[in-house]
Order: C-alpha cells, then sequence, then structure tokens
C-alpha cells in the first residue's frame, strides 16, 4: 500500500532516536578533540626526518644530505644544503649531515616520492594532520629541528614499514661489521705470508687487492669519500 | 479613517475579554499583565500600545520559539541518524559550562550578522533588498489570526482562514522576487520551480481545509476551535482528526505544509546538494538567515493552524486536564506536530520535481476533492441515532480509505518493487 515504505522508514529513525541514547555502539561519530579514531597504518601525509637517537636529534639524523629527494620533489618543496664538516654517523662513518632542511608543508603534496627515492631510509612519511597555522612562513615551512623524530617513532605509527626498515639496516650494518672484520682479518693475515719477502711497498698491495675489490668495505675506504656514491651502502636504491 | 481604527481597536479593547474575569489566574494572567501596562499610559496610545505589546510578543516568543526551533532540529537529526548533534557553544566566559550546546543558536545569528552581505553587481538592488524583508514580513503576519489561547488572539477577524492563506502564499511573491532580483539564470529558474511546486500544493493545502470550514460553519479560527470543544466520556476529545474526514484533511494538510514550507522531503527549490540554493543562491549573510527564518516562521505558523484546525487548538485532551492552561496546550501541540516534521526530515528523501507535482496533482487534490463531499455527509447525516452513527462511521471510513488504495496505486504502479541489476 501507498505510503508503508514510508512508515517503515520512519520506524528506522525512530529506532535510532531510542537507540542513540543507550547503545554507543550504534554512534557513528566520535567528539573529536578528546576522541579520536585509531588512523589506519597506511595513512600518511608530510615526511620527517628519522633520526636514530630521541636525546641527541641533530647528531643523529641519518640524513646525509645527498639532495636527491630535493631533486625529485615535483612541487619542489624541499631545500637543503650540506654541511661543511662530517660527523659520523650510526655505523660510525664520518658523513655529511644537513645544514639546513626546510620542507614548506603548504606546498608539499604528501606523495611519497622523497621516501621511496632516499637510499638511506632517512625521511619517511608522517601521520600529523592538526597543523593549522595563522602565518605560513613561521609556521608551515619546517626546519629540521621540526622534522626529525626519532625511530621510535617512526616503529609506533608504521609499525610493519618500520620493522622492514630496522631489520634491512641492522643487516646491512651486520654485513658491513663482517666485512670490516674479515678485511682486518684479511689486513692481518695477508701482511704475514708477504712480510717476510722482500719488497713491503709494492708486493702486499697485490695480493690484498683481489678479495678488497669484490668486498667494497666501507671500513678500508678513505673516509672521505662521497658516500652516496657507493653502490653497496644504499637501501633499496642499491 | 483614523476615527474607525481607533473605535475597532477600541472596541478590542473592551469586546477582548468578556469573560476574562470568570477565568482562572494563569489563563488570564498574559492578558492582565497586557492591560496593566496599557492602562498605565495616557488614553491616546492605549489603543496602539494595545496592538503593538501583540506584536512585540509574537516577534519576542516565535523569535525565540525559532531560535531553539533549529537547535532542536540539528540535535533531533543528529539522533536520528545515530549522532550526537551540535553540543559544543557554550558561554564565551565560562569555557568550561557546555550547556548541551544550546547556546548555538545565539552563535549562528552572531555569524550571520557578521558575514559580508554581497549583492551582485547586476542585480536589482531595491529588489533583492526586499525579498528576505517582504518574506519574512508575511510568514510573521500569519501569526495574528491563530488562537494561542481561549482569550488569547491576536485579531480575531471573521475571514481568518482566508487571511491566513492569503497572507501565506505572498511569500511565493518573495521567492520569485529573490531569483528575479538576483539577475542569475539559476536563481532565475530555481525561484520559477518553486513557484510551480508552491502554486501545486496550495491546492491541496487550501481544499483540505475546506471541510473544516463546512463543518464549523465560519471561517474564524476562533470558533473552528471553540466547535471542537467538549469530551466524550470526558476523555475522548471532539477534535476534527478524529473523524475520518478530519484524519484525512490532517494527513493532507500535513503533507501539503510540508511542500509549502520547503521542507524535506519536498525541499527542492533549495536543494542544498543538487542546486546550490535555489532562489537563494545570491544571498548571503543576514539576509539569508532572513529567509531562513522565514521558512521557520511558516513552518510553526502552518503547524499552528493544523494545530487549530484538526487538533482542537488550545482544547485540553481531557477533561480533567482542563486546569493547565490553554496557551500550554497549544504551544504543546505546535511542539509535537514541529517534531514530526522534523522526524519526517530525518528520514525521507527528497522527491524529484515530477514525481513532487504528480503527487499533487494526481493524488493529493483528487482525494481533498474527495474527502470534502465526505465531510459534506458527515455534515448531513450528524443528527442520526446510535445504529446510523456507526454506518456513517463505516461509510466515511470507506469514503476515506478505498480511494487512498485505489489512487496510490494508480500512482505507484509500475514502481515498485524496484530490482537492481548491478547491485547485489
Amino acid at each position: 500500500m501507498l505510503g508503508s515504505g514510508i512508515i517503515k522508514g520512519l520506524a528506522v529513525t525512530a529506532k535510532n532516536f531510542v537507540g542513540s541514547y543507550h547503545d554507543p555502539a550504534r554512534m557513528v561519530t566520535v567528539e573529536y578533540p578528546e576522541k579520536r579514531l585509531p588512523l589506519p597504518e597506511a595513512y600518511r601525509n608530510f615526511p620527517f626526518l628519522v633520526t636514530e637517537n630521541a636525546t641527541d636529534p641533530m647528531g643523529t639524523l641519518r640524513c646525509v644530505a645527498c639532495q636527491i629527494c630535493e631533486k625529485e620533489c615535483p612541487p619542489q618543496c624541499i631545500y637543503i644544503e650540506k654541511s661543511k664538516d662530517k660527523k659520523p654517523d650510526a655505523n660510525g662513518k664520518p658523513q655529511l649531515y644537513p645544514a639546513i632542511f626546510d620542507i614548506d608543508t603548504s606546498v608539499c603534496m604528501s606523495c611519497q616520492i622523497c621516501v621511496e627515492v632516499c637510499p638511506f631510509d632517512a625521511i619517511k612519511m608522517d601521520q600529523v594532520f592538526e597543523i593549522a597555522a595563522t602565518d605560513r612562513f613561521s609556521e608551515l615551512l619546517l626546519h629540521r629541528e621540526q622534522l626529525a623524530k626519532p625511530n621510535t617513532y617512526f616503529q609506533e605509527i608504521h609499525p610493519t614499514d618500520a620493522a622492514e626498515v630496522d631489520a634491512r639496516l641492522a643487516a646491512e650494518r651486520q654485513a658491513a661489521e663482517e666485512k670490516a672484520k674479515a678485511a682486518a682479518a684479511a689486513k692481518a693475515a695477508a701482511p704475514k705470508p708477504a712480510a717476510p719477502p722482500v719488497h713491503p711497498a709494492g708486493a702486499p698491495v697485490k695480493t690484498a687487492s683481489a678479495p678488497e675489490s669484490s668486498a667494497a668495505s666501507p671500513a678500508v675506504k678513505p673516509p672521505d669519500e662521497p658516500r652516496r656514491s657507493s653502490p653497496s651502502e644504499g637501501g633499496p636504491a642499491a | 479613517m483614523s476615527a474607525t481604527l481607533l473605535s475597532f481597536y477600541r472596541s478590542l479593547l473592551a469586546g477582548d475579554s468578556p469573560a476574562l474575569a470568570t477565568e482562572p489566574f494563569l489563563e488570564r494572567a498574559p492578558l492582565e499583565l497586557r492591560d496593566w501596562f496599557v492602562q498605565l499610559l495616557p488614553a491616546p496610545l492605549q489603543w496602539l500600545v494595545h496592538s503593538l505589546i501583540s506584536i512585540a510578543a509574537i516577534l519576542a516568543i516565535f523569535g525565540f520559539f525559532f531560535a531553539f526551533l533549529t537547535i532542536a532540529e540539528r540535535k533531533l537529526l543528529g539522533r536520528l541518524q545515530n549522532r550526537l548533534g551540535p553540543n559544543r557553544a557554550g558561554l564565551p566566559w565560562a569555557k568550561n559550562l557546555k550547556l548541551f550546546g544550546l547556546t548555538q543558536p545565539f552563535a549562528d545569528a552572531v555569524k550571520a550578522l557578521t558575514k559580508e552581505d554581497i549583492v551582485p553587481a547586476n542585480a536589482d538592488k531595491l529588489l533583492h533588498f526586499l525579498a528576505p524583508v517582504v518574506v519574512c514580513g508575511f510568514s510573521l503576519t500569519t501569526f495574528a489570526v491563530l488562537p494561542f489561547g481561549r482569550e488569547i488572539i491576536p485579531v480575531d477577524l471573521d475571514a481568518a482562514v482566508l487571511y491566513f492563506f492569503a497572507a501565506g502564499s505572498a511569500t511565493e511573491l518573495a521567492i520569485f522576487m529573490a531569483g528575479w532580483s538576483s539577475r542569475n539564470k539559476y536563481s532565475l529558474l530555481a525561484a520559477m520551480r518553486a513557484l510551480a511546486q508552491l502554486i501545486s500544493y496550495e491546492l491541496p493545502l487550501l481544499l483540505s481545509t475546506v471541510p473544516v470550514v463546512l463543518l464549523a460553519g465560519t471561517l474564524s479560527t476562533r470558533e473552528i476551535v471553540l466547535a471542537q470543544g467538549g469530551w466524550t466520556f470526558g476523555v475522548i476529545p471532539h477534535w476534527n482528526i478524529l473523524t475520518p474526514w478530519g484524519a484525512a484533511g490532517f494527513m493532507i494538510f500535513l503533507v501539503s505544509a510540508l511542500a509549502e514550507t520547503n521542507r524535506s522531503p519536498f525541499d527542492l527549490p533549495e536543494a542544498e546538494s543538487e542546486l546550490i540554493a535555489g532562489h537563494l543562491t545570491e544571498y548571503s549573510g543576514f539576509k539569508y538567515a532572513l529567509f531562513f527564518m522565514a521558512e521557520y516562521f511558516g513552518m510553526t505558523a502552518l503547524c499552528g493552524l493544523g494545530v487549530t484546525l484538526f487538533l482542537g487548538g488550545w482544547q485540553a485532551p481531557c477533561a480533567f486536564l482542563e486546569f493547565i492552561p490553554s496557551y500550554a496546550w497549544f504551544g504543546a501541540k505546535l511542539c509535537l506536530l514541529i517534531l514530526g516534521l522534523i522526524w519526517i526530515r530525518g528520514t525521507l528523501l527528497r522527491l524529484r520535481i515530477d514525481q513532487l507535482t504528480r503527487l499533487s496533482w494526481k493524488f493529493l487534490v483528487p482525494l481533498a476533492l474527495i474527502n470534502l463531499a465526505n465531510a459534506a455527509f458527515w455534515s448531513l447525516t450528524a443528527d442520526l441515532p446510535l445504529p446510523g452513527r456507526i454506518v456513517r462511521w463505516l461509510v466515511a471510513l470507506a469514503l476515506v480509505a478505498i480511494p487512498f488504495v485505489t489512487l496510490g496505486r494508480r500512482l505507484s504502479a509500475g514502481l515498485a518493487p524496484r530490482t537492481y541489476r548491478y547491485a547485489p
């Protein structure tokens, strides 16, 4: 009969009305600033810089100022200036670091390309969205101090991603250590048979060059070689 | 002219309260207060102030009613959709006091007042300004003839129902003024659509009220309410809605009133999601708020008329509840009816324009005409003995039900049940 559907509909909304007072499971909204829904893990916007140590964020930035992200950024929202000096990184190796690392979040489109191209896992996507500000240049142009966030934060917001990155970095470090040890051992072992023969200058170099060139260990490289030129050091780009 | 006016108001002043002295205190309190205030003034001013007080009371009461109706509607709509509704607005000096968001309307008013008032460069400035004023003014004038209580009726006209519809339909003019003066083709088209809708529904609205006038034998709203007085066994009131023709008339009235006030599901003149806002596209700030206000005034007034014509006006539902003042009953019925309209708004979808006009011309108008005949039959068979009365009831019920079912079948033929080819 005409109108029966209307009555059914009115009954549905009446049930909603009564139910909304005693059944919290019915509610489709939460009272936002006080209560929040958990963000999906895949949610991302605006990059941040990963630091190894929360107590010394500027000293332990993973970023080595290679400027790949700056060049790849489609809206050109990243500005980097390399440092003049070098600081030891997590592996103890002296590296350049960004003297200035700015991201203009009013320009950033959260495309994640900087994260994709970073060979050092130094820049990752954040989950912040409450970035409303009254002044664009003082509050939306983020400097490295504001961008630096510890690795534990990364583990918190993107656990799956962070576990994968941590495992890979740990494996790389271990491999690097082992290679360094092997190289050191080889270095220690190689001169001994070479030492009794006559020339200490030319011969040991030739015998040691065969294992060293294949290993390309960072420990035995000269310390001032640019880091990003080494293919074995990078993460996904390697 | 002023002499006749003066005598008219004198007569109002004098004739207003013949039985007032015998009423209970609460019943006469508002009028006593007014009369006390009026007699403080010098005699030449009295007739003027007498009327001004009524106007001020209507403006104040229905202004606040409108304000709190908006928040009530938003909260209720929220609950109907499993949301909380607005509950944040508190007081600026007491941050911790939320007051359930009841100060929201004042925040909305401040916001509307401080917004920029944009008038299109090529608009007809005068009409563009006049339209919201006219629409608000005319919807307020309709309150004048509503009997809010036993003795409280701002203007007791003999042709009150006629006046109500005359004043009420003048808002259609204002809607067209708004659409025309905006110098925007979409506004103009939307205004024409709105006019088509309003004129379509003017007819069933009027036809649904004719039976009441026919049975009461008067156009005076006061007498229509008085005609619905009395109770059977002291508990069953003699309201028009409790007769077959009254129930049918009330339903037709309700549907037409929804359409007349542009309420959902008939809110397509200003369908927010499809059109921008129809004839309101070029309005902003306080002028927009005025249209909004007029819509709610119109809805309140039409609901007030519905209460007056069908729900017994200020009459108490049972004899033993008569100690509650009559204006409280009127207010309670008005609120209930408006809550019903909000419930409908929270439930139904918006109609298409062809569905809308078809519902009016092919369904409501024929039903209203048959209902008129039904009421005539009811009035002709008024003095029957008991078995005759039962037959009368059955015949009247059949006259309501059979056309409803047959016309409803024809209206919905080929429309239901709906099958979906691609959806599961």
